[in-house]
């Protein structure tokens, strides 16, 4: 099998786990929600590190690579922290 | 290189956790740390990966936007979520076109590139470009530097369909020749086309949109983990993909629209209002007094609050906790009503009364309230006017025929706040107004809850 049909296997299995995880989810959490997946999808930083991190990279992937880092760093410790700041509010009565 | 595939696995493992904690709130704040953990594993397993070898970029880059991140996720307003969102989307979309074209200028000077990889780089820029502009216009509508109101010109669809397509057989073009001009052409059109399938969607159809974009980040990443023979970015790729399709389709399912309509653009004009008490009295509309909303309210079995945008706007949020205090130190029983679709985003007023400090057990689903409405002393509506429409039970020739809606004008005394008479966003008439057990209370909604509040304390029973 070669490789990217082996990525195509995981990647439709991987629908199936999110149709099932996501409809557990409370409809009142929906924004954390929203704001998780935001920070998750931030794993495209992997992606930015291995462009980046390239020893022979030229000088134009690695601006790209570094620009990349930035933004998709935002995304992870942004998206991370912002969900806990609004989780932490939900309470129960005292 | 196997060390490497643990920790991807650990972390995809650690981040379907992360979701699952969101089942309940009890559990989610242990969900959250889990996603931490996940991108922690996944991260620091990468930098010491064969892979990476040059860290002084990434540690720059790194420490720059964790300082923002922080900065911003600190400070940020609760009722700015929607934009916050709205700009993260958009930085994943250009990650994501950012690490497509970077790889293939790594691969190209390598050698390594073939029609498979190119096709799949494609499908990254293409996905991630949409995202970044769709995201950007996005923001600008719910930050208001740009107008909500849907933008629409002739042959809108047209236009769009054309992009599409050359985008598309530019993107063949590319995976077939590895020609550099088709990449920067087809970079270029989708990310046009992802301003031009945005502008004509309303401000109020937003919730939706939040949705899908949320949706198209998870497949832009999808796609550059197919680029870097990445299971970890596809996995998490596809749990985001269709976590935002599946509140995209809840959205629409609570509107009664198609994703299609609402894509191609729907209702929602910014009509702007006339003085709201001449219209009022000319169609026979009853104003009631924040005393006589006292009145009804200070010895009721149970006051249900159906709040919407217009809370938000006027931030009464913390002034409706405090009524609910009151009206809870004489026995009444206070619960909130939420529409699936009120507000922005997904949730939005959830997370707005959970900022207020209000229970969650005292907020209530559609599904769930719908029921207690009936035998309610008040419903009170807190700047929401659409989904507590009966014209979309009773009025077959309604655009919003059909859309669930919350039962407040089955409350002995339903009040609604508002500002003036103002259609809902759908700029279809409110048939609730004109029940006889229906009062309007124009104002301020703060102003008035605050009034609320004040009598009830001031009231010494």
């Amino acid at each position: 099998m070669s490789e990217s049909l082996t990525a195509l296997y995981v990647f439709v299995l991987a629908c199936f786990i999110g149709y099932y995880v996501v409809w557990g989810v409370t409809p009142s959490l929906h924004t954390p929600l929203v704001a998780l997946t935001n920070a998750i999808s931030g794993i495209v930083l992997v992606g930015a590190l291995l462009v980046t991190g390239l020893d022979e990279a030229g000088w134009l992937a690695s601006g790209m690579g570094f620009l990349a880092v930035l933004l998709a760093s935002i995304n992870v410790f942004g998206g991370f922290l912002v969900t806990h700041r609004m989780l932490s509010m939900f309470k129960k009565k005292k | 290189m196997n060390q490497l595939a643990v920790a991807y696995l650990v972390s995809a493992v650690l981040f379907i956790f992360a979701l699952k904690g969101l089942t309940h709130p009890a559990t989610a704040r242990r969900g959250n740390l889990f996603g931490m953990l996940g991108m922690a594993i996944a991260l620091i397993a990468t930098l010491l990966g064969a892979e990476v070898q040059d860290y002084l970029l990434i540690i720059i880059a790194g420490v720059i936007g964790a300082v923002i991140g922080i900065r911003v996720a600190l400070r940020i307003q609760m009722t700015a979520m929607p934009q916050l969102v709205a700009a993260l989307h958009s930085f994943v979309g250009m990650a994501a076109v950012l690490v497509a074209i970077g790889t293939f200028i790594n691969r190209a000077q390598a050698g390594t590139l073939n029609t498979v990889l190119m096709g799949e780089l494609s499908a990254g820029v293409v996905i991630g470009a949409i995202t970044f502009t769709g995201s950007v216009i996005a923001f600008t509508k719910l930050q208001g530097i740009m107008s909500g109101a849907p933008i629409k010109f002739m042959g809108q669809h047209l236009l769009n369909a054309a992009i599409a397509i050359a985008t598309v057989l530019l993107a063949v073009n590319f995976a077939m020749t590895g020609n550099v001009f088709s990449l920067l052409l087809m970079t270029l059109l989708a990310f046009v086309l992802g301003g031009t399938l945005i502008i004509p969607i309303g401000g109020a159809d937003m919730p939706v949109i939040i949705s899908m974009l949320n949706s198209y980040s998870g497949w832009a990443a999808a796609a550059t983990g197919f680029t870097l023979h990445n299971n970890l970015l596809i996995i998490v790729g596809a749990l985001v993909g269709f976590s935002g399709a599946i509140l995209s389709y809840i959205m629409c399912r609570a509107m009664n629209r198609s994703i299609i309509n609402v894509v191609f653009g729907g209702f929602g004009t910014d009509s702007s209002g006339d003085s709201a008490g001449a219209v009022a009295a000319e169609k026979g509309v009853k104003s009631a007094s924040v005393e006589d909303a006292v009145y009804w309210m200070e010895d009721a079995n149970k006051v249900i609050i159906v709040p919407g945008y217009g809370m938000a706007v006027a931030q009464a949020q913390h002034a409706l906790k405090e009524m609910m205090e009151l009206l809870e130190a004489r026995d009444v029983e206070v619960k909130f009503a939420i529409h699936p679709v009120a507000g922005r985003m997904p949730g939005h007023m959830n997370v707005l009364l959970a900022e207020a400090d209000i229970p969650y057990d005292h907020v209530l689903e559609m599904d769930e309230i719908n029921p207690e409405f009936q035998g309610a002393a008040v419903a009170l509506v807190v700047g929401a006017n659409d989904v507590v429409n009966p014209a979309a039970k009773e009025d077959p020739t309604s655009p919003i025929y059909g859309m669930p809606i919350l039962e407040a004008g089955r409350a002995n005394q339903c009040y609604f706040l508002k500002r003036s008479m103002r259609p809902g966003y759908s700029g279809v008439d409110n048939l609730l107004f004109y029940q006889d057990n229906t009062s309007l209370i124009f104002g301020d909604a703060k102003d008035t809850i605050e009034g609320i509040v004040s009598s009830l304390k001031g009231g010494g029973h």
